[in-house]
């Protein structure tokens, strides 16, 4: 229990860390790389908890699908870090009264009253021999089919609507068709195909030019 | 013996491990290089380096000493720091995927259950390496190449990701050792067969995701000079290059694991139990994943470069249409127990 308690500790306050390095770097690349520290150090927490499946799904979708694609447009934007900033101070106090609601909110639905060993008693530890990833399978697939199978509609219904709205048909677009480039063939379509013997006539011998000269 | 080992602190006993296959692998990679260089050599008609050792085989060495000899220079107003780990992180996925890679029935350092998983996660988060590096050298070229290899291991990854599902499906596990085991019987149950569209799309993705020849459209020399590495030199350029290949190995390993039966011996049974090198076991591994490596070295030697959106056709609008319909077609095989692959 010694070492993981450490191992608890160490990437409890990484995260913690992570997260406040996210909200104040000035620099939004540097935000994004430290959001990923944020997640992996928490997918290391969920492992330490021994929920493998969840600790490598975060990494394999946040980290490797989401933050890529977050970084990807991070990158391309020209963001202006003075015109961001512009007005600090004037929003300063409303922007106080929404954090401190905020955090009063979290702390009466999760505080101290609501968790701990107190509320929750740990769970028993389910043994090496339990596949986590077989079990989050058979629930998901049974017990909550409906809500996994509604919530991949919603996905695909989000993922149709954004292809939809950023599609444009561009009349000059040369787009090439490979289908089509496959199916020419000689005569009628646009390629003609030449015999050619493979070794030509003989070439008389060139003349010698430094012989000629003279 | 046994009892000595036992007797080792844990994390000792770990780091042992690790050694045990992270030197090897890096000696695989150095001399993996020059093989690549002596094979495209001979396909082309050349020698290949000769100079370094009897018939070259120095090469690496002395490679490896000119790059920690050379001066690293960081461009200006780059971004230092992540100019500097932008390798590190290039090479640590494709190392530390070897964890729960099973060399043997027995022989694997961690025999986890989510073993694809994993190794699927670590290979998204190779990419970073290539983005940071794009993005810190602070020039054109570099984050040009770094946005094609972005966008591009994006694109094979969710193709890369159907086919190991479909590998799960067959399988009915995640742990690689499993994996093997649910091929055993002949070569025909080998799972290249049932799986072959599968087979076909995750080689080719490995070699897209490697960023290798006819994918290396993020190197592009001809209008990239050398893509998201160009400010690099020395070490961190030496850095880049062993993570290259040591995904690629990695990818022929994997293959093999996957498709071609892993520590297997694709001789009957009946003939080979108990004869060593014949009989199952790490050789036959070792050889078949060489078999797979040669492979990258001679498509890099035939084919030209894809063209950028060619390759992203073949991505999106080939492999991944594929790889859905195949998993289908193995899910049905899977419930109908179709023999000889799925005999309840």
């Amino acid at each position: 229990m010694g070492f993981e308690k450490f191992l608890f500790y160490c990437f409890a306050a990484m995260t913690v860390a992570a997260s406040a390095m996210v909200i104040s770097r000035r620099n939004p690349v540097h935000a994004v790389l430290w959001m990923v520290v944020v997640f992996v150090s928490s997918a290391v927490l969920w492992i330490l908890l021994e929920a493998e499946f969840l600790g490598i799904v975060l990494i394999l979708v946040y980290v490797g699908a989401v933050m890529v694609l977050f970084l990807f447009v991070v990158m391309m934007l020209d963001i202006d870090i003075a015109t961001l900033r512009a007005g600090f101070i004037s929003y300063l106090p409303v922007g106080a009264l929404v954090a401190a609601v905020m955090m009063i909110e979290i702390a009466l639905v999760v505080g101290p009253a609501h968790f701990g060993l107190a509320a929750f008693s740990a769970p028993p530890a389910a043994g090496v021999a339990v596949n986590n990833t077989h079990e989050l399978g058979m629930l998901l697939y049974t017990v909550y089919a409906y809500p996994v199978e509604l919530a991949a509609v919603i996905l695909l219904v989000a993922i149709v609507a954004a292809i939809r709205l950023t599609l444009r048909r561009r009349p000059d677009n040369k787009y090439i068709d490979p289908a089509r480039q496959v199916r020419v063939k000689k005569g009628p379509d646009r390629i003609r195909i030449l015999k050619m013997a493979s070794v030509g006539p003989a070439q008389p011998p060139a003349a010698d030019p430094a012989a000629t000269k003279e | 013996m046994i009892e000595l080992w036992n007797a080792l602190p844990l994390v000792v006993r770990i780091l042992l491990k690790v050694i045990v296959i992270v030197l090897p692998l890096l000696g695989l990679v150095a001399y993996y290089t020059l093989a690549e260089r002596k094979v495209i050599g001979y396909m082309q008609v050349r020698i290949g380096p000769n100079r370094v050792g009897w018939r070259g085989l120095l090469q690496p060495i002395a490679d490896a000493v000119k790059l920690m000899m050379k001066e690293i220079v960081v461009p200006t107003r780059a971004d230092k720091t992540l100019f500097l780990i932008a390798p590190l992180i290039s090479i640590v996925p494709a190392i530390a995927a070897w964890a729960v890679f099973p060399f043997d029935a027995t022989l694997v350092v961690a025999d986890i259950h989510a073993g694809l998983l994993y190794i699927l996660a670590l290979s998204s988060l190779g990419v970073y390496g290539i983005i940071i590096a794009g993005w810190a050298s602070n020039s054109r070229y570099a984050m040009l190449g770094a946005m094609r290899s972005a966008a591009q291991l994006i694109a094979y990854e969710i193709a890369m990701g159907f086919a190991l599902a479909g590998v799960l499906v067959a399988a009915g596990s995640l742990n690689l050792g499993d994996i093997v085991r649910a091929q055993s019987g002949s070569v025909l149950t080998w799972f290249w067969l049932p799986l072959l569209p599968f087979f076909g799309v995750y080689l080719i993705a490995g070699v897209a995701e490697t960023n290798r020849a006819p994918f290396d459209v993020a190197e592009g020399e001809s209008e990239l000079v050398a893509g998201f590495h160009v400010e690099y030199s020395g070490m961190g350029f030496a850095v880049f290059f062993l993570a290259e290949y040591a995904n690629m190995i990695l990818v022929s390993a994997l293959t093999v694991v996957l498709f071609m039966g892993g520590w297997l011996s694709p001789l009957p049974q009946s003939w080979v139990q108990g004869v060593f090198p014949l009989d199952d076991g790490f050789q036959w591994l070792l050889l078949k994943t060489f078999f797979f490596m040669f492979l990258f070295l001679w498509l890099r030697a035939t084919f030209p470069r894809y063209r950028y959106d060619q390759i992203m056709r073949l991505g999106w609008k080939v492999f991944i249409p594929i790889t859905i319909v195949w998993i289908l077609v193995v899910a049905v095989g899977v419930v109908a127990n179709l023999p000889p692959w799925w005999s309840a």
